[in-house]
Parts: structure tokens; C-alpha cells; sequence
């Protein structure tokens, strides 16, 4: 009775009917009301977000002092670069610009790295069935929820050079002869730093991926142990490719809020050039040296990476938006 | 209370065209059931009647108030929805109030009409509950309890009882045909359970593609489908289908051969037909006898189900894949891998012509 | 015992050695900061696993401190009024992308998605001059400002989707009772949504009460700060004479009732995250 043709066009009314009031009183009092509901979120985020971007980018090109943004005038590109007595100035040849860069990179890099392996492991384990799973769940969450200022200055505390725990514990072990200088020492300090935020957001990945594993399929799993495939096996070849994408969204997200990062660093390196990232740089520039064009430039440098991942991101994450509607 | 009057009505969905000129009458007090398999646009239809959507193209009144342009509250229906959609977190008082006090009725007026119509549906011990603590059936009454306390002109409802177990659809079934009676308003009533339909209505009218394929009483659909697709569509078991080949006639009758069955002279006007013509000949079960095999007219019996009152006989058909259907009432002396000849009652045989539309018998067929 | 249950064990032991791991690795750094607040200044300097007695010394130094008492004031002032901003622009504005189908829909979405994205430090030097222009330097209603940057995108997409999840049927019923859109939300949304409401009204108490940057550049003196930065400044006569108790002390305070919220909520706050994520 019902062929196929006609089923499929329900389907097409179906999906069209769903939230459509289209033409009717009732459907224009909506989308009105829609807007005036959106208006207020819209006029806030313009007010925070919107206007003091541009701001940003226009101090960028300018002399702006911290003291006086009102009176900054026009100077092109110099914050950037130019060409003055015979030598070039601006961010793009500052040394500790482009340390900066590269410590923001590695960093994020290799924080998100390893915060990525560690909580998968930390995933897989909370997705098996043990007594008092709840309250493991409950203490891994304990990192995330202190404040990183928190966790910084607890971590300075345990890697502290004379007093701290790591060092005792390590001499204890007799892995070291002598007390390290964690946060100081030029060649430790970049770890000691990507140790304390490791700690911090596995909890956040973790969470993302056991999300991911329990939405997956039982069944493929009770077929592949029906059939003897070893766990190992199983992991990289079924659950592995079926979590990818919850996977990259955490890693972008992670990405970017590692690209950004500043509160962790500030407080247990402080301005130190062998841990400064952009955001710190920018910072100093602005605030430390009250200098806001030349801050602003560098931040306007950082918007545009930042920028570029978040276009990736779009673009990855639009079709599942596209599924949504 | 009202009647409605639907004319040149038009839905169009972006590139979808959901219902096509329809033209409807609904008279004041009427249950009509729309009928129609999923995706002939009786759902849309009824949502067009309620004021979530609205119509692309026609006139839509109410008694004598053109309502194309106006909103659900201003229509004056009420609608019961197949989730049932109560407020979760209202008790049932509330729920039933809750159009009340939004159309800013005085306190007292509220209570005295969702006290009358917890009454009618015998909600009264219930109100002061959450929906969660109500059956499937109780919900249920609540959903019409909310309708009604507007006192809507028109109830429509959007296939109210698909969600619960079949006991108790029948159940409410007949509490909906009974608070028909009793408040003799309009109800518009959309279902694709063509028993649903059968019982209810006073009026069903069978949906296609958007357009109306027959509008009639139960018994004139039953009796005298106009297209093969309402007599297929309505009856169940199906109507048995055959292709049969006019041999010739006239306005008093026409002689048919059907492979098996053999020559058959019927009452239909062949009027216009040519002989040759390629018709399809439809029987309901329950219109054919079995008898013993005999020449050409045999079929093999390939399956027999017993229903207690009444027994099933399933035959190979001599031209397509559908098997034929003989119901008969038990106890049944047929068996499995029986052939048997196949007897129609010739006052109760239809014929379809080319284009499924039923060929009338001598001048009974304008009733429909 | 045969090889197989061998194996199994094997299995057990090392599934339950790798729990005791992460919890440890999870908790000790804050057990360790509670054992270091409770030491008497003597002992500081001597590592210790436990403790042989408790001395409240440091808390009682950290709040007889006036700043360090209007810090916390401070943080609960700008948190509490920031959550309660993001989530009455935020259920508005998700009813909207939620419910409605305009055109310019996927724009708004996009553009509250980029805005969560933004880097702190590229709106610094132009929210600084709003904040100045509007007389809201140096005291909580610049921060509560500002902190709708990261508040508020984040609280629109987690009610959208909640939003979404409601069921199509029961609007139209509302609107079938006559209810206006603002009635929808008010009578019929929002009682439905409280758990959503709490689960990123917590989220983003989290986030405003943990921030650092804004509330570093936007603040000058003691009596205006927030908790982070009345702790990330105490300081000594040099980096190796920190007052590590009272550090630690302060951290504690802060920390707890954050760690409790945390555990009575984990279910709703697993459930928020990962809303606003997996499915952003």
C-alpha cells in the first residue's frame, strides 16, 4: 500500500514540518521574538568581544600607551617591522618573539600530546566495570576542578629546589644526586611546566573520550571476543577509529586553550624567556611595558594563529552541526 | 462548535507539495477521521486545521470566520497530541488550566471549568497529580482534558492512541466515541489505523498524496470503495485482487473472464468499455466460498490460520504474489495443500479499470 | 591454578595497580597541600607523609588578613553575578538558536563559537580601555564584564543543545494553549531546564571563580582583587623566603569548596562538559 516513494516523501515532510512555521502569525511572532531574545547575548558579546578586538588590531597600528589610548597615532606597520639607521625593528625580529612562538608550540604541542595518551589510558580504565568506579571518577575530576593558579602554586611548592617532595622523593630513590631546579633551571623549567598542566586537564580529555566509549556499540566488542581477537588489537583497529572524532574535538580544544596559555606558566615561571609564551609576551608588552601598540600587534599576531585553528576546527566540526539541524 | 469548510487548500514544503486543492466539508458536530498511509499528508492536514502551519494557497473557515491567518488561541480549537505533551512539571489541575489562565479567564471561571471537564473525563481524583504518576490511559484523558477546557469549537486529534498497548487502545477507543456523544462537538481525528478509523467516524475521508481519495461513511468505503486503493486500504484482511479481462456489456452488466476463476457475469455498468479491456476484479475475504476443485478453478491451499472465531485460508494466486484470502468462520474442513475451486459472491465483486476506479453498479454507485 | 587464570590475575592485579596509580597521581598533590597548610611553620621545611599534629596557625594568619577576606568576598561577587548573567542572556538567546528555525540561525552560532575561541589576551588591550571608558577599572563590575567573554558563549551552546532535546510536541501545545514565546520559556522551558541551569550555572561559576588574567590586569589594589590573584601574589622578601603555609592555606580555602561542589555534582558536571563539547 504504502510504496516507497510515498515513505520517503514523509520523511522529506517530516524533517521540513519540524520547527517550520513558515508565513503563519505564529511563525513571524517567533522569529521576532528569536531576535529579540538574541539581541541582548549579541549586544554583550559585540560589547566584550566584538569592539575590543577591533580595538586590538587597530592599536596594532599604533603608538597607543597604556596610560593614554586616546591620543595614539597612526604609525602602519612598525610595530611589526621596519626599517630604521640600517637595521630592522619590530616583533618580527625579536628574538624573543619568535622564543616565545616556539615555546607556545612545544608546549601545546606536547602537553596536548601527552594529555591525549594519558587520558585514553585514563578513559579506558573508568569504561571497565570495577567496584567504586564512581569514586575514581570523582578524584580524577579533583585536578580539573582546582584552580590552575591553585595548581601552579601547589606544584611550586612540591618542585621546590631546597624543600620540595619530587626532588626528596627522587633522591630518595636515588635517581638524583643533587636537588634540581625545577621551575628555574632553563632546561627544566619548559617539563616542569607541561608536567603541571598535563595534571591539570587529563580529567577534561578523559571525560570527552569515556563519553566517546560509551556511546559505542557493545556488541562489536562481544563479536571480537566471541572471535579472540586480542584487546590490543581490538583497541587500535574497532575503538580507536570510532572515538577519532570525539578525539579531535578534544584535541583542537585542548589545542587551542593551550595555545593560549598563560596563568600556569605566569605563576610558576613567571616573565622567564625560557618558558614565555605569546600570551605572556603580549602581556608584558601591554601592561609590564605599557606599551599597548606594540602589545597589541602581538596579540593580533596570536589572534590570527588562534584564528587558523579555530577555521580548522569549523570546518571539521560543521558536518556534525549539519547533522543537528 | 463549528463546521469547517476547507477550499482549494495548498501545502507547500520548500519543494515538496504536501496537499493539493483539497477541498473539505465538515459538518458542525461531525467526527471525521483522516485516514491514509504515512506520508498522504494527513497530519499536515490536521496541523493546517490547528494553525502550526499555514496554507500556502486556499481558504480555511470556521462556521462563517476566515481563519487562514490566525493563531492557534484565536482559532478556537483544541488539540490532543499522540506524545500527549503534558507539562511535566504542572499537576494535572494545572495542566488543564494552564490555556485558561494564559487567556486571563478569572479564577473562578477556571476552576469551574476544569472541574466540569475533569468530571466528563473522570479525572477528579487525579488532579492534583504530576503526569508521571499517571498509566498510559490516564495521560491520555488528561491530553483531551486539556483540549476540552477551552471549549474549543473544534478537537483535533494527531493519532492520540499510537502509543498505547493495544488492550487498552481499544479501551479509549471507545471512551473517545463516547465523549462524542455526550459533547456532540466537531472532532477532527487523525489515525493510520483504519480500525481506529472504521469505529469512530462518522466520516472518513481517505488521504493520498495529498489529495482526498474518497470521503464517506464507513459503511459507503466498505461497501463501495470508489478507487482499488481505498478498497484496499480499508478492510482488513485486504481485499483479494485478481486481474480479470472484459469480455463485454453494457449499462446493465458485463461478463469478465479471470484466469481460474473463468467467465463471470457481474452486475457493474461496462458502458464505454471496449471489450479487451484490462480491469482488476477485488473481492473482500469474507466473499468467497471455497468448493471442491473443479477443471481450471483450482488453488492450492498454502497456509491456514486459525483465529478461534474464524479461520484464515491462504491460496496461491494464478497472477502475481499477493496469496488470496478466504475467511470463513471456524471451524473450517480445509487443510494445507488442499486444491480448491474459488466461488465469489457476484453481488459483492468489484471492478477497477485501468486508471483504479471502481466501475458502478447499475446507477447504486452515486451514493458515494 | 592453570595458565589461564593466571593471566586473569595477572590481569586483576595490574588493572588495580593502574587504579591506584591515577589516584593517586590525581589527589596526592592536593592531599599535600592540605598536610603542608596544617604544619606549624617549623616543620615546613621537613617532608613529611602525614601528619603528627595539627596546627591551624596558617589559616589563622591568611584570615586575619582584611585583603585576603574581601578576595573572597570578591570572587564570590563576580562569580555569583556572572553566572547569573550568562545563564538570563544565555536561556534567551538558546531558546532562539535552539527552537527557532530564521534565517542567520547558523551565523549567530558560529559567531558565539569563534567568540568561546578567542584568545584572553587579543581583546586585553581594547577591553581595557571599555572597562576605563566605563568606570569600571580597578572593582568587580569590570570583571564581571569581561568574564561574559568566556561565560557566556560557552553557557548559549550548552543550553542549545539542552534546549534542542525538549520535545517539539510540548511547545506546540503551549502554543496550541496560546502561549507567546516568552511564555513558553518562562512557564513551560525553564522549570524543565533547572538541571540544565545548574550544571552550567556551575560550570561557569567554575570557570569566572578560577580566571586569572582579566582579573590580574583589571584590578589594582588588595582590597579589589580576586581570590587567584590575592594568592598568586603573596609573596616574601624573595622567591626562596615564599611564605609557602599561608600559600598553601589560602589554596585549600579556595580549593574545597570547589572539590565538594565537584563531587556532589560530578554526574551533571561530566554531563555538561561533554555537552558542550562532543556535541559542539
Amino acid at each position: 500500500m504504502s510504496t516507497p516513494a510515498t515513505e520517503s516523501a514523509s520523511q522529506v515532510g517530516a524533517r521540513s514540518t519540524k520547527g517550520g512555521y513558515r508565513g503563519t502569525k505564529v511563525r513571524r511572532q517567533r522569529v521576532r521574538a528569536a531576535w529579540m531574545f538574541l539581541i541582548p547575548m549579541l549586544v554583550t558579546l559585540a560589547l566584550v568581544a566584538g569592539w575590543p578586538l577591533a580595538r586590538t588590531f587597530y592599536f596594532s597600528f599604533t603608538d597607543a600607551s597604556l596610560s593614554d589610548t586616546a591620543g595614539a597615532a597612526w604609525i602602519g606597520i612598525e610595530n611589526y617591522l621596519v626599517f630604521d639607521d640600517g637595521n630592522w625593528y619590530g616583533i618580527l625580529t625579536d628574538p624573543v618573539w619568535w622564543q616565545s612562538v616556539w615555546n607556545t608550540l612545544f608546549f601545546s604541542v606536547v602537553s596536548v600530546s601527552l594529555e591525549v595518551v594519558f587520558g585514553i589510558i585514563v578513559a579506558l580504565l573508568l569504561n571497565a566495570e570495577f567496584k567504586g568506579r564512581m569514586l575514581v571518577r570523582a578524584a580524577v575530576l579533583i585536578p580539573w576542578a582546582i584552580p590552575t593558579i591553585v595548581s601552579a602554586k601547589m606544584w611550586a611548592w612540591m618542585l621546590n629546589d631546597q624543600f620540595g617532595i619530587i626532588n626528596h622523593l627522587l633522591m630518595a630513590l636515588g635517581l638524583i644526586d643533587a636537588p634540581l631546579a625545577w621551575t628555574a633551571d632553563a632546561s627544566l623549567s619548559m617539563w616542569a611546566v607541561i608536567m603541571v598542566d598535563v595534571w591539570k586537564t587529563i580529567p577534561f580529555v578523559a571525560l570527552l573520550v569515556l563519553a566517546a566509549l560509551q556511546m559505542l556499540p557493545k556488541d562489536c566488542y562481544e563479536a571480537a571476543e566471541v572471535d579472540g581477537i586480542h584487546p590490543v588489537k581490538v583497541f587500535f583497529r574497532v575503538t580507536l577509529p570510532l572515538i577519532t572524532p570525539a578525539l579531535l574535538v578534544a584535541v583542537i580544544f585542548r589545542l587551542l586553550d593551550a595555545l593560549r596559555v598563560f596563568d600556569v606558566i605566569y605563576v610558576l615561571t613567571s616573565n622567564s624567556t625560557n618558558t614565555m609564551t605569546m600570551s605572556i609576551y603580549a602581556r608584558q608588552q601591554l601592561v609590564e611595558f605599557q606599551d599597548v601598540g606594540y602589545g597589541s600587534a602581538a596579540s593580533t599576531l596570536l589572534f590570527l594563529i588562534i584564528a587558523l585553528v579555530t577555521v580548522l576546527y569549523l570546518y571539521l566540526g560543521r558536518r556534525q552541526l549539519g547533522v543537528d539541524e | 462548535m463549528a463546521n469547517v469548510n476547507l477550499s482549494k487548500i495548498n501545502k507547500v514544503f520548500g519543494s515538496t507539495h504536501i496537499i493539493k486543492d483539497l477541498d473539505l466539508e465538515v459538518g458542525d458536530g461531525e467526527f471525521v477521521v483522516f485516514v491514509g498511509p504515512s506520508g498522504c499528508g494527513k497530519s499536515t492536514l490536521l496541523r493546517l486545521i490547528a494553525g502550526l502551519e499555514s496554507i500556502t494557497d486556499g481558504d480555511m473557515h470556521f462556521a462563517d470566520d476566515l481563519v487562514n491567518d490566525l493563531p492557534p488561541r484565536e482559532r478556537g480549537v483544541g488539540m490532543v497530541f499522540q506524545s500527549y505533551a503534558l507539562y511535566p512539571h504542572m499537576t494535572v489541575y494545572e495542566n488543564m488550566a494552564f490555556g485558561l489562565k494564559l487567556a486571563k479567564t478569572d479564577k473562578q471561571s477556571i476552576e469551574q471549568r476544569v472541574m466540569e471537564t475533569a468530571r466528563i473525563l473522570q479525572l477528579e481524583e487525579l488532579l492534583q497529580r504530576k503526569p508521571k504518576e499517571l498509566s498510559g490511559g490516564q495521560r491520555q484523558r488528561v491530553a483531551m482534558g486539556r483540549a476540552m477546557a477551552r471549549e474549543p469549537r473544534i478537537l483535533l486529534f494527531d493519532e492520540p492512541l499510537s502509543n498505547l498497548d493495544a488492550s487498552l487502545r481499544v479501551q479509549m477507543r471507545n471512551e473517545i466515541a463516547r465523549l462524542h456523544h455526550r459533547l456532540g462537538s466537531t472532532m477532527i481525528y487523525v489515525t493510520h489505523d483504519q480500525v481506529e478509523a472504521m469505529t469512530l467516524a462518522d466520516k472518513i475521508v481517505v488521504l493520498r498524496d495529498g489529495r482526498i481519495e474518497q470521503v464517506g461513511s464507513p459503511q459507503t468505503l466498505y461497501q463501495q470503495p470508489a478507487t482499488k486503493f481505498v478498497a484496499g486500504f480499508i478492510g482488513s484482511p485486504t481485499m483479494n485482487f485478481m486481474p480479470a479481462e472484459l469480455l463485454g456489456g453494457d449499462g446493465n452488466g458485463c461478463r469478465v473472464s479471470t484466469p481460474g476463476l473463468g467467465e463471470l457475469a457481474l452486475p457493474q455498468d461496462a458502458s464505454g468499455k471496449s471489450p479487451g479491456a484490462e480491469l482488476s476484479l477485488g473481492v473482500r475475504p469474507e466473499h468467497l466460498r471455497l468448493a471442491e476443485a473443479e477443471g481450471e478453478n483450482a488453488f492450492e491451499i498454502v497456509n491456514v490460520e486459525y483465529l478461534g472465531n474464524e479461520v484464515y485460508v491462504y491460496l496461491e494466486p494464478k497472477a502475481g504474489d499477493t496469496l488470496l484470502i478466504h475467511r470463513s468462520e471456524a471451524p473450517s474442513r480445509w487443510h494445507l495443500g488442499q486444491r480448491v475451486a474459488l466461488v465469489p459472491d457476484i453481488e459483492q465483486v468489484h471492478l477497477f479499470d485501468a486508471t483504479d476506479k471502481a466501475l458502478a453498479v447499475n446507477g447504486a454507485k452515486a451514493a458515494a | 591454578m592453570n595458565r589461564y587464570q593466571q593471566i586473569k590475575l595477572a590481569k586483576q592485579i595490574g588493572k588495580w595497580a593502574l587504579i591506584a596509580v591515577i589516584m593517586v597521581y590525581a589527589i596526592f598533590p592536593f592531599y599535600y597541600a592540605v598536610i603542608t597548610s596544617l604544619k606549624p611553620s617549623s616543620e615546613l621545611f621537613q617532608v613529611d607523609f602525614w601528619l603528627s599534629s595539627v596546627d591551624f596557625g596558617n589559616y589563622a594568619q591568611i584570615f586575619s588578613q582584611d585583603s585576603f577576606i574581601q578576595a573572597i568576598g570578591n570572587s564570590i561577587l563576580v562569580a555569583i553575578s556572572v553566572v547569573f548573567i550568562a545563564l538570563l542572556l544565555g536561556v534567551t538567546a538558546s531558546y532562539a538558536l535552539g527552537r527557532v528555525r530564521f534565517r542567520g540561525r547558523t551565523t549567530v552560532m558560529l559567531v558565539v563559537l569563534g567568540v568561546s575561541m578567542f584568545p584572553q589576551v587579543a581583546v586585553l588591550s581594547g577591553l581595557f580601555e571599555v572597562i576605563r571608558t566605563l568606570n569600571l577599572y580597578n572593582s568587580p563590575g569590570g570583571l564581571i564584564l569581561s568574564y561574559t567573554i568566556f561565560t557566556l558563549p560557552f553557557t548559549v551552546w550548552v543550553l542549545t543543545t539542552f534546549m534542542r532535546q525538549l520535545p517539539m510536541e510540548l511547545e506546540e501545545a503551549a502554543i496550541m494553549d496560546g502561549a507567546t514565546p516568552w511564555v513558553t520559556i518562562t512557564k513551560v522551558f525553564l522549570p524543565l531546564m533547572w538541571p540544565a541551569m545548574a550544571t552550567t550555572g556551575l560550570l561557569a561559576f567554575i570557570a569566572a571563580w578560577n580566571e586569572f588574567l582579566f582579573a590580574l590586569t583589571f584590578t589594582l589594589t588588595d582590597s579589589q582583587r580576586t581570590v587567584p590573584v590575592a594568592i598568586a601574589l603573596i609573596s616574601g622578601g624573595s622567591q626562596h623566603e615564599l611564605p609557602w603555609g599561608p600559600i598553601m592555606a589560602a589554596s585549600v580555602t579556595v580549593t574545597v569548596p570547589l572539590v565538594i561542589l565537584v563531587m556532589i555534582f560530578q554526574r551533571r558536571i561530566v554531563s555538561g562538559l561533554t555537552a558542550g563539547a562532543v556535541k559542539g
